[in-house]
């Protein structure tokens, strides 16, 4: 009933709001522009896949599916991802629910530390724990071989493996999620339990654990879509275990089927999509934290020695193993040949300075013309759907967010088909790699630009028409130094994303635009580990010192506010 | 029996910033005792220790130094879940997830008490407080004001042997603030609970308190009955916090019999009575607040030029400047009185038995 009123009176206002529009031209070209560009590269691509795999001699038709599921070793596939991604999402919960826990909550030492170790896998390739998984634990690998004499064999191949790695790269997004769910809660809330006689575990049990369901739900959601995303790991330590990512990418590039992996692709965004819309219209919704001027006081910490020292142990414990994985990376790219010559050698940076300069140039270029198109466009969008009143605006919001849910391997078998044909022939170009990053981390941006503009006052942008601005100018002066901040977390994080992207811009690359990623994942193919580990490190610095400059530019001109990835949704894999 | 109920002795809370390693005193040696059923505030501006004070009271901070005695039993190292007080929230920290019913019974829950005791001693404390019948409500969805008595009710039906209130009516519009203010002061003197209250509004202090206790940083600076002090407050600290605004003037003790005391200001001489503690040449600051200046239009112990009027309909509110300074004055009844205009010239007269004198030191 309110619905459909809502929906009459929606339509009531049309055409006033495009009588408006009328009057400020630039303002109606910006729309019309965004919406091009948003239909042509989200839209479009998606599209084109859906036809592929629906369309038989130009009739929708089920038929490729029946074909599909008929197959053992096309449903096999389906049922691994979401068993993976089920369980990497509950065990990726529970590790960040530990550390978020033990930072908010415990008064354990060292919380710095633990704080960045436990968000370091953001800015890392992702997949730089595989790599590292065959470093220690391979055939040749460190503690395999090294240390227990190839007594036992480990068998990273496959489920366990997958797990582990995919469980150490994506339990950052559950740490921040959970960080700022536990930080939210009011703590007199968790003082009144105390008050009222509650012991420290009935605190925990009846008040901070029901808080934080949602932000829980929320977390495993997110990272069984990152799971599911995931094309790096499995590419690398899938094995016989096969995925839905990696089998549409093989099932095209290897078997020249491009029909069966289109239909691959959308089995792989049917889960993504509802995991999004669970994540986004359900659960957020029954979150209780919300945000009730200051909070009263300081939180009370545990300070038990028992539980305090257990919990750093436990942490300690995690922490240490992150850092033998990304720290056994780090030792790989020193040495001669891993596994036979451990010497130690700065060869495999000559290497990557010289024979892979091209890769690490094309992809500094590539990410620095993207980065900035990205940020400025998601700011843009940002304010079209906070501040203005158009036809449309709830589908442009739903659109530009829709990259947050679908899975980079679809994105980048779009990409492909969209655009391999006129009138938009962009194959082999460094355009379609520039797009793709644009795209892919687009809602990023609008995310955080959306979150940001909410908390603004209108009346400060009001006040800028009213001295006589346009929509233009006033945008131009008023809002984006307003929202500089978020703007500037938002092309750091897009940055990261286009430095370490693999699972869709693999479609695109080609002879003459080549991407580090892409280089690391054919010298693990070729089995040069010691390579891969240089490029990999090589990476890491080069996005340290982007978000080095960038904060350097903030600190310059933004009043010293800190970048941080606060927005979870922003962490949304590749 | 002349033991206090509620006793705090040299209560000193330090902590160490987490910046620099600099020691902040938050609370320095703190001594009250409380009757059972009294009601007592601590006031003063934020940060002077007024809230640290009541949180180690309700075992959410841990003194550095100093001892908390209640009914006799010294409280220090209990925890707060095994206090024998409930503190009603600034921010009211209902639990989101509970409706109205679960929220109050939840304490009466925790000491597994029978579920038909529970449930009788729930209703019976929503009815006091006026919320009969609506247990099931979520609490998302109340008023602030029915928050607040959620809250108290929360607190109150656990019978704890203190109640502790952290601001509680800052939340709340005026009205609702001047009307929950009666309220807890009726409730609380019916079933003589005793309580601490923490605030920043003078005025909520004055009604509610048997005693205030006027802190500023970290330090007590007086105790007494809201007569006390506002009639004689012991520093120029509490004469300034107290009170809308206040005049002071400095004079000199001349002359100091028993019963009698010569001040000198302005080059007159005037008699005191009842600061026996004085002697000559003293040198002593005059509380003198807007009402007990008078102003007339012929003769006076000084004479002055009204310089800003402000007519709030039952009083009018001058300032005039006289003998290089500017004073405070408040008048009531300007219907029979008449008001004064802008540039007009005055007399002042004080009422020299209501001024207070402070001792410098």
């Amino acid at each position: 009933m309110i619905q459909s009123k809502r929906f009459a009176a929606y339509l009531k206002r049309i055409p006033s709001d495009i009588k408006k529009l009328l009057k400020e031209p630039f303002l109606l070209t910006g729309i019309l522009l965004v919406n091009v560009f948003l239909f042509l590269f989200i839209v479009l691509p998606l599209f084109k896949i859906f036809q592929l795999s629906f369309e038989v001699e130009g009739h929708f038709s089920l038929r490729i599916f029946y074909e599909l599921m008929s197959k053992s070793y096309n449903v096999r596939p389906l049922i691994h991802s979401l068993t993976l991604g089920t369980a990497v999402a509950i065990l990726g919960t529970l590790i960040g629910f530990i550390f978020a826990y033990a930072i908010t909550r415990v008064d354990i030492p060292w919380k710095r530390f633990f704080s960045v170790t436990a968000t370091f896998p953001i800015i890392a390739p992702p997949f730089m724990m595989s790599l590292s998984a065959i470093l220690l634990f391979g055939k040749q690998g460190f503690v395999s071989k090294m240390i227990l004499q190839n007594v036992v064999q480990f068998k990273i191949y496959g489920f366990y493996g997958l797990l582990v790695v995919e469980t150490l790269t994506y339990f950052s997004t559950a740490y921040l999620t959970l960080y700022g769910v536990l930080q939210a809660i009011d703590p007199a809330l968790e003082d009144a339990a105390l008050d009222l006689g509650a012991s420290k575990g009935k605190v925990f049990r009846s008040i901070t654990l029901p808080l934080a369901t949602p932000g829980i739900a929320s977390a495993i959601l997110l990272i069984f879509s990152q799971s599911l995303a995931d094309f790096g790991n499995p590419m690398i330590l899938a094995g016989n275990y096969t995925i839905l990512a990696t089998q549409a990418y093989l099932t095209i590039v290897g078997m020249y089927d491009m029909k069966g992996g289109a239909a691959l692709a959308i089995l792989l965004l049917i889960p993504s999509l509802i995991a999004f819309c669970v994540q986004k219209y359900w659960v957020s919704r029954k979150s209780y934290v919300t945000v009730t001027g200051k909070p009263s006081s300081t939180r009370i910490k545990m300070d038990h020695p028992v539980t305090k020292y257990s919990i750093f142990g436990l942490c300690l414990i995690l922490a240490s193993i992150i850092f033998l994985f990304y720290g056994m990376v780090f030792f790989g790219s020193l040495v001669k040949l891993w596994g036979v010559n451990h010497t130690l050698t700065l060869n495999n940076y000559r290497h990557v300075f010289t024979v892979g300069w091209e890769f690490i140039k094309d992809t500094l270029l590539l990410s620095s013309i993207a980065t900035p198109i990205a940020g400025i466009l998601g700011m843009i969008i940002a304010f079209l759907v906070v501040r203005k009143q158009f036809p449309g605006k709830r589908l442009m919001e739903l659109v530009s967010l829709l990259t947050f849910a679908v899975p980079g391997t679809v994105v980048g078998i779009g990409y492909i088909l969209a655009f391999n044909q006129p009138p938009l022939v962009l194959t082999g170009t460094a355009a379609i790699i520039i797009l793709l990053f644009i795209f892919r981390d687009l809602a990023v941006g609008v995310q955080t630009g959306i979150a940001e503009l909410q908390q603004i006052d209108p009346s400060i942008e009001e006040a800028s028409t009213d001295l006589g601005a346009d929509s233009a100018r006033t945008f131009r002066k008023i809002t984006l130094p307003l929202i500089t901040p978020a703007f500037y977390s938002g092309l750091a994080f897009t940055f990261v994303k286009c430095m370490t992207a693999i699972s869709a811009v693999i479609f695109v690359v080609s002879g003459k635009w080549n991407l580090i990623t892409v280089a690391i994942l054919g010298s693990v193919e070729n089995s040069d580990l010691a390579q891969a580990a240089a490029f990999s490190v090589v990476i890491i610095i080069f996005i340290l010192l982007a978000l080095w400059l960038i904060q350097f530019l903030v600190d310059r001109m933004g009043g010293g506010r800190k970048i941080k990835f606060e927005k979870p949704e922003a962490i949304q894999s590749i | 029996m002349n033991q206090a109920y509620l006793e705090i002795k040299n209560l000193t809370k330090e902590f160490v910033s987490d910046y620099q390693e600099e020691k902040v005193v938050a609370v320095k040696d703190f001594n009250l005792e409380m009757k059972k059923g009294e009601f007592i505030t601590l006031l003063g501006p934020s940060g002077c220790g007024k809230t640290t004070t009541l949180r180690m009271i309700g075992g959410f901070e841990s003194p550095t130094r100093g001892e908390i005695f209640l009914d006799r039993v010294k409280i220090n190292d209990i925890p707060a879940n095994k206090r024998d007080t409930c503190m009603v929230f600034q921010s009211y920290a209902l639990f989101p997830h509970m409706n109205i019913f679960k929220n109050v019974a939840y304490g009466l829950e925790l000491r597994k008490l029978p579920k038909a005791e529970v449930k009788e001693r729930v209703e019976k404390i929503l009815d006091l407080v006026g919320l009969k019948g609506l247990g099931n409500r979520p609490v998302g969805q109340l008023s602030g004001g029915q928050q607040q008595r959620v809250a108290l009710a929360r607190a109150m039906v656990n019978e704890p042997k203190v109640l502790l209130f952290d601001e509680p009516l800052s939340n709340l519009d005026a009205k609702l603030r001047f009307r929950m203010r009666i309220f807890i002061r009726k409730i609380q003197q019916e079933f003589n609970i005793t309580s601490v209250y923490v605030t920043h509004d003078q005025e909520e202090a004055m009604t509610l308190s048997d005693r205030i206790v006027v802190m500023n940083q970290g330090e007590i600076e007086q105790i007494g009955t809201p007569q006390e002090i506002y009639a004689r407050p012991r520093t120029k600290f509490v004469a300034d916090f107290i009170g809308k605004q206040t005049n002071f003037l400095t004079g000199k003790v001349v002359g100091a019999a028993e019963g009698k005391q010569e001040v000198e200001f302005w080059n007159k001489t005037f008699s005191f009575k009842g600061y026996d503690h004085l002697k000559g040449g003293d040198k002593v600051t005059l509380v003198i607040r807007p009402e007990m200046i008078e102003l007339s239009a012929k003769e006076g112990i000084c004479e002055g030029e009204v310089t800003l009027v402000t007519y709030l309909g039952s009083e009018v509110n001058y300032e005039v400047k006289a003998n290089h300074q500017a004073f405070a004055i408040q008048v009531a009844n300007p219907l029979r009185k008449g008001v004064f205009r802008v540039g007009e010239k005055v007399c002042l007269n004080f009422d020299l038995n209501s001024i207070y004198l402070i001792k410098e030191q």
